[in-house]
């Protein structure tokens, strides 16, 4: 697929993570929807197998079966962004079904001149969504965490997209993830500072720029608390 | 021979918490059935999501009085997140409802936190014990100092005897019971299940006294 670059297998990758101290593993097939696809559920099923971390995954997610389906794989969580933009009340439903806590709204926010829309299929599709009404209303749902992608920034490595961060966290009651730019510790703590709960590395892991181990070290000597392991 | 049961109530990812025993023992089974836990030498109560979901659960499979008479043997019986909410007497979310009442006390929302403060609280966060050298002898024995655990919960653990309190943790300013039990039973507001090697020590010591007697 045009853009995509194979790296590896989610397997071997999910079991080196979990060996170098991550804290939580997101696990997304990010143009599953655009193909009209599910999520390979056997694979989200031996993602599962290598850790004892929590998983969140995600693409394709459109129907209640669907969730069923990835919990049962072994995930903690769901992401949800496509569907979710077409038919709003669907975040509602799975909220009532499993709970805030394993319900997350995706958003893939691009910049234009006066903000940021929301799109979909790894910033390939508009949603027609302005990015501050479409988070206020997921969270009026009852939505447990946003993982938020800035698809300007990602495979970027120059940091965070730190206004958007902070235009989301501003409205946010619940906890962020930050994902797309990760470069090094410094753009992390940054990060942390400018809002986000918690942060989404990719390309800088799966490239072997830096390792968690490493990041956390650094992020330790910065004061910031991280999880030793 | 000891055979561990994890109770299928129907709530919640129940796959990585039999993942995490079968690291530890062969003998475990998942069920929902009266027989196999009736014959089950300890307990494993997992579960996600609302006190009255798992309260409606258990007593769907007509388990409520089973788990209590076999508590009040001296079963062990290791609760996890809202398993381990479920042990108490009484929870307050969406209503009023009766818990399984193994330990006194009641499930209450997080209170009002410092400005700021997210909820669920969702993440990672260390244990401290409630008093010096408790952890002797239960299952948070061999634990690093301040060992971190996965949390994702909104409603949290009140026993009503501090004796209880096995470990305590702080969020938003808040310092909660994020361990309570006694004798054989434990429960555990974090999932030890989903916390790494520190949360799998746990597993395993519970796997180890369950199979030690």
């Amino acid at each position: 697929m045009e853009g995509l670059r194979k790296i590896g297998s989610p397997v071997d990758l999910a079991k080196k993570y979990f060996n170098h101290g991550a804290d939580e593993l997101i696990y997304m097939d990010i143009v599953a929807s655009l193909y009209n696809r599910s999520l390979d559920y056997d694979l989200v099923n031996s993602v599962a197998n290598e850790l004892c971390i929590p998983l969140t995954v995600g693409g394709g997610i459109r129907s209640i079966d669907d969730i069923n389906k990835a919990l049962h794989g072994g995930a903690d969580k769901v992401a949800i962004n496509t569907y979710a933009t077409q038919h709003p009340e669907f975040l509602k439903e799975a909220v009532r079904h499993f709970g805030a806590q394993c319900i997350v709204l995706s958003i893939e926010a691009k910049q234009h001149n006066t903000g940021w829309e929301v799109f979909t299929e790894g910033g390939r599709e508009h949603s027609g969504r302005d990015i501050i009404e479409w988070t206020k209303e997921a969270l009026s749902y009852g939505i447990g965490e946003i993982l938020l992608t800035s698809v300007d920034y990602e495979g970027t490595k120059k940091g965070y997209d730190l206004p958007l961060l902070s235009t989301i966290a501003s409205i946010a009651t619940v906890p962020i993830v930050i994902n797309g730019g990760a470069g090094n510790a410094k753009s992390i703590r940054n990060a942390l500072e400018g809002g986000a709960d918690a942060i989404a590395a990719a390309t800088i892991l799966h490239y072997d720029i830096t390792t968690i181990y490493d990041l956390k070290n650094e992020l330790a000597e910065y004061h910031i608390p991280v999880r030793k392991t | 021979m000891s055979t561990m049961c994890i109770v299928d109530y129907g709530v919640g990812n129940i796959h990585s918490v039999m993942k995490a025993l079968k690291l530890y023992t062969d003998n475990v089974i998942l069920s929902e059935n009266i027989d196999n836990i009736s014959k089950a030498t300890a307990l494993v109560l997992p579960g996600q999501g609302s006190f009255a979901a798992g309260m409606d659960g258990l007593k769907k499979r007509g388990l409520i009085e089973l788990i209590q008479k076999k508590a009040a043997r001296g079963t062990p019986i290791l609760g996890i997140c809202l398993g381990a909410q479920l042990l108490l007497e009484i929870g307050y979310e969406f209503g009023t409802h009766e818990g399984l009442g193994i330990l006194p006390g009641k499930v209450v929302a997080f209170p009002e936190l410092q400005l700021g403060t997210k909820i669920p609280h969702m993440g990672w966060n260390s244990l401290t014990p409630a008093r010096p050298a408790l952890w002797e002898g239960t299952a948070l024995k061999s634990l690093t100092k301040d060992p971190e655990m996965y949390f994702i919960h909104s409603y949290i653990l009140q026993p009503s005897m501090r004796e209880h309190i096995i470990a305590k943790t702080t969020y938003g300013g808040l310092t909660f019971p994020s361990v309570i039990g006694k004798d054989h039973i434990l429960g555990c507001q974090f999932h030890p299940e989903k916390s790494s090697k520190e949360g799998l020590k746990i597993i395993e010591n519970f796997v180890l006294s369950v199979e030690g007697t």
